[in-house]
């Protein structure tokens, strides 16, 4: 057993474990943070995205002790109380997912690219994505969530980054 | 009193049509999710499976008790301690004397496939569970494997179950001179051939193996300890799954309770009692403690069933001037190693969709399925009908080379025309309505047809070392399975139904109870229009409540494209008995005759005055009580199931430009434009973003994915480094359309989006690739089309080389079946 003292969205955490636990391994069964789930051994998927010292990780290609002293965020930190991250509310706005597996891998990378270039092309939102993988949604609407996150978040209208329309019934329940 | 209780006081819009956005989304972008892999229980016992390394052998010897030694393990088991495991039953017994071999969850003494579970253990924590795996000694005689369908039809071909003595699972066929929907086929394409002015074509199309991959790994958690059993599980579906649990596990129905949390995609691939299911529950009722077993992405890629896999023999013939005049379809469909849930049935739905949109006059489908060391394959996305879709577009675009017609020109020629709806096809299907004009008139503007045309020519007129082509799919489909009679006509277990219960709440809140089990299809918010619609009541006050056998208990789940055209109209058909029962309550109060009474927008008003009362009012009526008619019960309840006549059959007109670089074989979709005709739509966003993901699915095919095995029968392709998902950076925009030709045989008018997008792409994308390299002598390339063989099938035309290579043709017993006469690869 190893000791392990991290800060997750927010909060500090000491835990002993086990050197080849795997940080998705902690989130989830130590600290209970099952919004971060798992979808494949190869870190391929990217549904296991987090954000380790701001930048964006595949939790399952991390052991939990590489985050010693660090600070990581996950999807249920994301959120400032109940405003929801406006990369939260343009997925939701932009119908950027169907069954939901993938949305927190995905929303945390794009968060993470963002970040990084915050007014992206469509290639460069493709490329930034690319190791995250949907089944569902072809990754069009994906593409435009970021699109509109990345104009909401600049200041600019919703309208003028090309993404899908908000219906005026969009907010969520 | 009720008034600030009343829902109606706002009368809504129009629901039905709106782009709402998703009530499913808050909990899912916020990770507040309810997977199955999350649900923790005290006490709770975790559980790892031992897979067989091979893909035939014999298990001569088999010991646990290392395993039992290991820390953390509470049991460990191999399939001998599983006496009273039963075998997974298989719902779909085709034909009479369909050969149906034993598959138990836990295998004893042989394995048939790489990743059959062998040996179980359960520990206090996964890891633990894992490591003791390692302590398992299994001795295996390997065996002789069989992985090509017509090897496994020859003569002397080792027997992936002997005591079936073949590997022919079943044989279905269906003609259209002994059905009587039209002529002999035989006779017409013999007359074809010795005819000059006529033509016959024939191909030999592959199937490829494809693996289903929804991004949420299959999990289960069994929880025993109280007087029911409740299972959670990823799956498709939690209604047919207690049923089959039930009868095959002995447990009475009543004792067992499903649940299908929120499930990560299914594809389905969630459309079956797994062995991981039952071993779950064998262990948890062993141990009573709740178990949970959930798999990884390897174990799913193994052993988590595949799709298509077909040999598809096909031959076609039509006149000079483009009339088809007979259709033969020759089918080899690999079963893999056993039979899933419907697997047997999925490549004979194909058989009412070759003949697609097209007025042929002559008819047969023959379908021999076949078993090898392979994992099982069942329904995939679409099951059946991309399979034929993808078959019957390719030969419409051979036949218009041999022809030397426009491949548009020659669709037009012998599609069904919307003034001759509804039309009877010769697969016996009656298809309501359409219009294939509109459609394909509206997607060839839009893709700009002709000046891709003019650009190809010029592309290849300066030997442009890109070249375009454009890849025509003009499709139908069959959604809403299904008529439950016709479900009994081909000997399906159960019946097609779909059921639905509306409870009105005091308060003016509605809960609606659904039995199409969703998994990311936006039931809750698109039920909710439809309700909101019939009830006059806002989107917001209605609640839809599903996946759970104890909250919703009557339900045939969600596959085969059947939620919205038979569980929506389910929904309908609820809603319609609650506005009956309020208005009888209505006219009470109002003190009126029930014919004077009108219901719009959530109110009951007596004809020709201002009384009127909400539908809301109505509820609370019923719940005081304190004033109802003579025997009229005190709740504002329904319950309805709907059991369609017909299939519905959307359709639509696919184009895609492809560019093909002749030097590197890279391809490129330069655009892809298609207008779909799905009837009348409940919610636009949600229809558009399952043509996204279909279209993803079925270009993914065309290009990239591929289940692959080694000559051991190793399944090559077993991670997502070798099983190449699309990603973000492999897929275009797509520009979509839409027409409307509203469904006759439902109220909602709809037709359902089904898969079309998976269905209809595929052809459009390989028809592009190759009419981008057919003027350097390619005829086809086998998919996906990957750089590689798109760059050897130019680089084999240009040496004068067949393309494609020909395809052998099984000898042996079902050969008849496949041989008629012809020699194959028909495309030199």
């Amino acid at each position: 057993m190893t000791a392990l003292s991290v800060k997750v969205d927010g909060v500090k955490y000491s835990d002993d474990v086990e050197p080849r636990m795997l940080l998705v391994q902690y989130l989830r069964e130590k600290l209970g943070k099952v919004g971060t789930v798992i979808g494949c051994d190869t870190s391929n998927c990217g549904a296991c995205t987090v954000h380790l010292d701001g930048t964006s990780v595949k939790s399952c290609a991390v052991l939990a002790v590489q985050a010693d002293g660090g600070e990581v965020r996950t999807i249920e930190g994301l959120a400032n109380g109940s405003e929801l991250h406006p990369v939260q509310k343009a997925f939701h706005e932009c119908h950027a997912l169907q069954c939901g597996y993938c949305t927190p891998g995905m929303i945390m990378q794009s968060v993470s690219l963002l970040s990084e270039n915050p007014n992206p092309t469509e290639h460069e939102i493709r490329e930034g994505l690319e190791g995250n993988l949907c089944r569902c949604t072809g990754y069009q609407n994906i593409v435009a969530a970021v699109q509109s996150a990345a104009a909401e978040m600049s200041g600019k209208s919703l309208a003028t980054a090309g993404a899908a329309p908000a219906d005026e019934t969009g907010s969520l329940r | 009193m009720t008034a600030t209780l009343d829902p109606t006081t706002e009368v809504p819009t129009m629901e039905v049509g709106r782009e709402r956005r998703r009530k499913e989304d808050a909990h899912l972008i916020t990770g507040r999710t309810r997977w199955t892999d999350n649900i923790v229980l005290n006490g709770m016992v975790h559980l790892a499976l031992l897979r067989s390394p091979y893909a035939h052998a014999r298990i001569t010897s088999i010991s646990v008790a290392g395993a039992l030694d290991a820390p953390g393990v509470l049991g460990a088991w191999s399939g001998a301690d599983f006496p009273e495991q039963g075998g997974l039953p298989c719902a779909w017994p085709i034909t009479p004397d369909m050969k149906s071999p034993v598959r138990l969850p836990v295998a004893v003494d042989a394995v048939k496939f790489a990743g059959e579970v062998v040996a179980v253990v359960a520990a206090r924590t996964k890891a633990e569970a894992v490591d003791a795996l390692e302590a398992i000694e299994v001795d295996y005689e390997p065996l002789e494997v069989v992985l090509d369908m017509e090897a496994a039809l020859a003569e002397g071909s080792v027997l992936v179950h002997p005591e079936l003595g073949t590997n022919q699972n079943a044989v279905w066929a269906f003609d259209s001179a002994g059905a009587g929907t039209g002529g002999d086929v035989v006779a017409a394409l013999a007359a074809a051939e010795s005819d000059p002015d006529q033509v016959v074509v024939e191909r030999v199309f592959r199937q490829q193996r494809l693996i289903p991959a929804f991004m949420e790994p299959r999990s289960t958690v069994v929880d025993p300890t109280s007087e029911q059993i409740t299972m959670w599980s990823a799956t498709q579906i939690p209604h047919v799954l207690r049923v089959l649990i039930a009868l095959s596990q002995g447990i009475p129905e009543h004792k067992l309770r499903v649940i299908a949390p929120d499930v990560g995609g299914g594809f389905g691939g969630k459309l079956q009692t797994t062995p991981e299911e039952i071993i779950t529950l064998m262990v948890a009722r062993k141990m009573n403690k709740p178990v949970k077993y959930t798999e990884t992405r390897s174990e799913s890629l193994m052993s988590a069933h595949h799709g298509r896999d077909q040999i598809q023999r096909l031959r076609i013939s039509a006149r000079r001037d483009g009339t088809i005049t007979g259709f033969d379809v020759n089918l080899l469909a690999d079963m893999g190693a056993y039979l899933g849930t419907v697997g047997p049935g999925v490549p004979i739905l194909g058989a009412f969709m070759f003949n697609a949109i097209y007025k042929i006059p002559a008819y047969r489908f023959t379908c021999t399925n076949v078993f090898t060391n392979k994992t099982l394959t069942d329904a995939y996305r679409g099951a059946g009908r991309p399979e034929a879709t993808f078959g019957v577009e390719r030969i419409m675009d051979e036949l218009a080379v041999e022809l030397g017609m426009e491949p548009m020109e020659l669709r037009k020629k012998n599609w069904i025309t919307h003034e001759e709806f509804p039309f009877t096809t010769i697969a016996g299907l009656t298809y309501d309505s359409g219009n294939y004009e509109a459609a394909t008139a509206q997607a060839m503007e839009m893709f700009d047809y002709d000046g891709l045309r003019a650009e190809q020519k010029r592309r290849r007129d300066s030997g442009d070392p890109v070249q375009l082509g454009i890849g025509i799919s003009t499709f139908t489909e069959m959604c809403g399975l299904a008529p439950s009679r016709v479900l009994g006509s081909l000997s399906y277990a159960a019946g097609g139904w779909e059921s639905a219960s509306i409870r009105m709440l005091p308060t003016g809140g509605v809960e609606v109870i659904t039995g199409a089990t969703a998994h990311g299809q936006g039931h809750e918010t698109a039920w909710s229009q439809i309700v909101a619609d019939q009830l006059g009541v806002p989107f917001e006050s209605v609640e839809v409540i599903h996946g759970d056998t104890q909250s919703s208990p009557r339900g045939m789940d969600t596959y085969g494209s059947r939620s919205l055209v038979v569980g929506g109209v389910a929904v309908v058909k609820a809603a319609q008995k609650v506005v009956a029962k309020a208005k009888i309550i209505a006219a009470h109060l109002m003190e009126a005759s029930e014919d004077d009474i009108e219901f719009a927008a959530g109110r009951f008003t007596v004809k020709g005055t201002d009384t009127s009362m909400g539908i809301g009012e109505i509820a609370w009526a019923a719940f005081a009580a304190h004033n109802l008619p003579d025997g009229v019960e005190a709740n504002l309840d329904s319950e309805a199931t709907f059991d369609p006549d017909n299939f519905s059959y959307p359709h639509g007109t696919h184009l895609c430009a492809m560019e093909v670089d002749t030097e590197t074989g890279k391809v490129t979709i330069r655009s892809y434009v298609c207008v779909d005709d799905i009837g009348v739509v409940v919610n636009p966003l949600i229809a558009d973003g399952q043509m996204h993901g279909g279209l993803a699915q079925g270009i993914a095919q065309a290009l990239y994915e591929e289940a692959q095995y080694s000559e051991d029968g190793q399944l090559t392709s077993g991670t997502f480094v070798d099983y190449l998902l699309p990603s973000a950076m492999d897929l275009p925009n797509f520009t979509l359309g839409r027409t409307v030709t509203p469904a006759t045989t439902n109220p909602l008018g709809a037709k359902g989006v089904g898969e079309a997008g998976t269905i209809a792409s595929t052809p459009a994308v390989v028809n592009a690739v190759i009419d981008a390299i057919r003027h350097l002598g390619v005829k086809d390339v086998e998919m996906p089309c990957s750089p590689q063989r798109v760059w050897r099938a130019i680089q084999d035309a240009r040496s004068g080389a067949s393309t494609p290579a020909p395809v052998p043709v099984a000898a042996g017993p079902s050969a008849g079946v496949l041989s008629t006469g012809v020699p194959t690869g028909g495309a030199a």
